[in-house]
């Protein structure tokens, strides 16, 4: 009896410390469902109830929806593509300076995205490849890449040598044995970096903002929100709707695809 | 849910069990088939990251103008423009600021993480859900909680006004020049939770349960318990996490430029490197030489802070 009330008490707690962190998600819900006229009531929940915001920024945010949509699938495309036959290298081939390669992947990880930013735009301006998407796409690869190519080689040094030597045995070449073996064991790995990849992409500011300013109708979704931010007038419904707009790929994806994370969780903790 | 976790530890077990898979090699396929398959990623790595960090270090040492586009003018001046930069009278308080900025930020991040991690480490019904959930801001577009904190922290609307009025408290200008700094810190604060729990309760997840049943049966209680058994033996957890912690706050832009452009006492060397690559929000002009200087300090502390964390690792491993 006395431990069925003291885990009761915990859920109580538990439950009210994630009221609190998660208050700012709720408020921008609460804000974006409020007519314009009440929001500055600051009322607790949206007792002024409109759908409006929603219909004027649907229309509105459809395009940059699509861009943010193109650059994320582009963006996972590039990275599984690099990262996968990388960490295959890295993990089971032999590779000369393989230590010096993590170092840089390590390192990678730490730059600042404003010093990549600027070294990009000096270079797309002189390749005509500013304001382009395959531009922002492979900007937006670089904050993957390097923790893609982590994971698989953390996950595929999991993989027993027996089976990889029975493919040889079998006469099947290195590239064989990559498509045919080892990618579809890692799949949940791929999945994850795929995953991450698109969240990263979707929710890129500072690239978009600096390398595809000009883009127009053509620019992600973080842009279509900081279009409404940087206007003078600022519509505080339709920038929350817009914003919520923004948040959906996040939720549905960690909905959706949380049987493959959990899977690439516990593939992590093995190794742990 | 708690996708941070393989993150994490695949982070940092990666280099380790590279490692050891390096000493015994059953297999032995030819050097290059593994060449092959690495090259698209050193190739990738030279186009993708050397060159445009070249790139930042070249116009760091020339002097850019918006001119040099078309002209293609940039006349080396070796370190003339970082004289100008360190000279310069907003140099030290934006450090100061960063500072502060980054200081502030771990402490919070760490002490309320922990706090969290050692709270969920007894699982208790909804607990996995509640972890769960926590991770939803660290996913979510920063712009898109950056937003909500600037409107939360409106000062004439702001629901946290609203909130300390009830107390009685005047509405404070979360956003103005002198209290941006400590808006833009708790933002990050809060937005840095998510990560130091997945961190941290990992972490709680490897010592071994014995110790606490043993320190319990001396007559240990909970605070005991977590000054003699958990924080040392969290020690290197501790130390991974705020390194890197360092290091994404150090690099943080988005959060700060969203809620005030860098302005007043919220600057910091990133979103003043920012501001004047770009023409934009505390400096009008663009300034490429300058912002490449700041460019080329952070890349020197990123370098740095790579080099201490293989050292850590490695004593740890020992």
């Amino acid at each position: 009896m006395a431990t069925v009330r003291r885990t009761w008490w915990r859920t109580a707690l538990g439950l009210l410390f994630t009221a609190v962190m998660l208050f700012p998600l709720y408020w921008m819900l609460n804000v974006s469902f409020t007519q314009r006229s009440a929001i500055r009531n600051a009322d607790l929940f949206p007792r002024h109830f409109t759908l409006d915001h929603y219909q004027v920024v649907l229309h509105q945010q459809l395009p940059f929806l699509g861009t943010s949509l193109v650059v994320g699938l582009g963006t996972v495309a590039l990275t599984l593509v690099i990262s996968a036959p990388a960490g295959y290298a890295l993990s089971k081939l032999l590779v000369p300076g393989r230590r010096a390669l993590s170092f840089v992947l390590l390192v990678a990880q730490m730059i600042p995205a404003v010093v990549m930013a600027l070294g990009f735009y000096t270079i797309y301006t002189r390749l005509g490849i500013l304001d382009t998407l395959p531009g922002l796409i492979l900007a937006d690869s670089t904050i993957a890449v390097p923790f893609g190519v982590m994971l698989f080689v953390a996950f595929m040094s999991g993989i027993p040598r027996e089976l990889l030597q029975a493919a040889e045995i079998d006469g099947a070449s290195t590239w064989r044995t990559f498509r045919s073996v080892v990618m579809p064991i890692a799949r949940n790995s791929a999945v994850t970096v795929g995953l991450f990849a698109f969240l990263w992409a979707w929710s890129d500011f500072l690239f978009a903002s600096s390398l595809n300013r000009g883009g127009g109708k053509l620019r992600p979704i973080t842009m279509g929100l900081y279009d409404y931010i940087g206007s003078q007038n600022q519509e505080w419904g339709p920038l929350m709707a817009t914003a919520v707009l923004a948040s959906v790929p996040t939720a549905i994806l960690l909905i959706v695809a949380q049987r493959y994370v959990a899977a690439g969780v516990t593939a992590g903790a093995i190794k742990d | 849910m708690s996708t941070g976790v393989t993150t994490v530890t695949a982070r940092r077990s990666a280099p380790s069990g590279e490692h050891e898979r390096g000493r015994r090699r059953g297999l032995r396929p030819t050097q290059w088939a593994g060449i092959g398959f690495v090259a698209p990623l050193v190739v990738y790595l030279v186009v993708l990251y050397a060159y445009p960090l070249y790139e930042n270090v070249s116009m760091s040492l020339h002097r850019f103008t918006r001119a040099t586009f078309v002209t293609g003018q940039a006349p080396f001046v070796g370190f003339d423009v970082y004289r100008e930069v360190i000279g310069s009278p907003q140099f030290w308080p934006t450090v100061r600021q960063t500072a502060v900025f980054v200081v502030v930020s771990l402490v919070f991040q760490y002490a309320i993480g922990l706090g969290l991690a050692v709270f969920f480490r007894r699982s208790f019904p909804l607990s996995s859900l509640l972890r769960g959930l926590f991770l939803v801001p660290w996913l979510l577009p920063i712009i898109v909680s950056a937003t909500t904190w600037q409107w939360m922290m409106d000062a004439d609307s702001g629901v946290i006004n609203r909130f300390l009025g009830l107390f009685g408290a005047d509405p404070v200008w979360w956003l103005n020049a002198q209290h941006s700094l400590m808006s833009v810190t708790i933002a990050n604060i809060w937005l840095g939770i998510p990560f130091n729990l997945v961190i941290l309760y990992s972490g709680l997840q490897n010592i071994p349960t014995d110790l606490y049943e043993a320190a319990s049966l001396d007559g240990a209680g909970a605070w005991r318990q977590f000054w003699h058994v958990t924080f040392p033996l969290l020690r290197p957890v501790t130390a991974i996490t705020l390194l890197l912690g360092f290091v994404y706050t150090l690099k943080v832009v988005d959060i700060i430029w969203i809620m005030t452009l860098g302005t007043g006492s919220s600057q910091t060397l990133a979103t003043w490197a920012y501001a004047m690559a770009f023409g934009k929000g505390a400096s009008s002009v663009i300034r490429y030489s300058q912002a490449s200087v700041l460019g080329t300090i952070l890349l020197l502390i990123a370098l740095v802070m790579g080099f201490v964390y293989l050292v850590v690792q490695r004593r740890q491993e020992d």
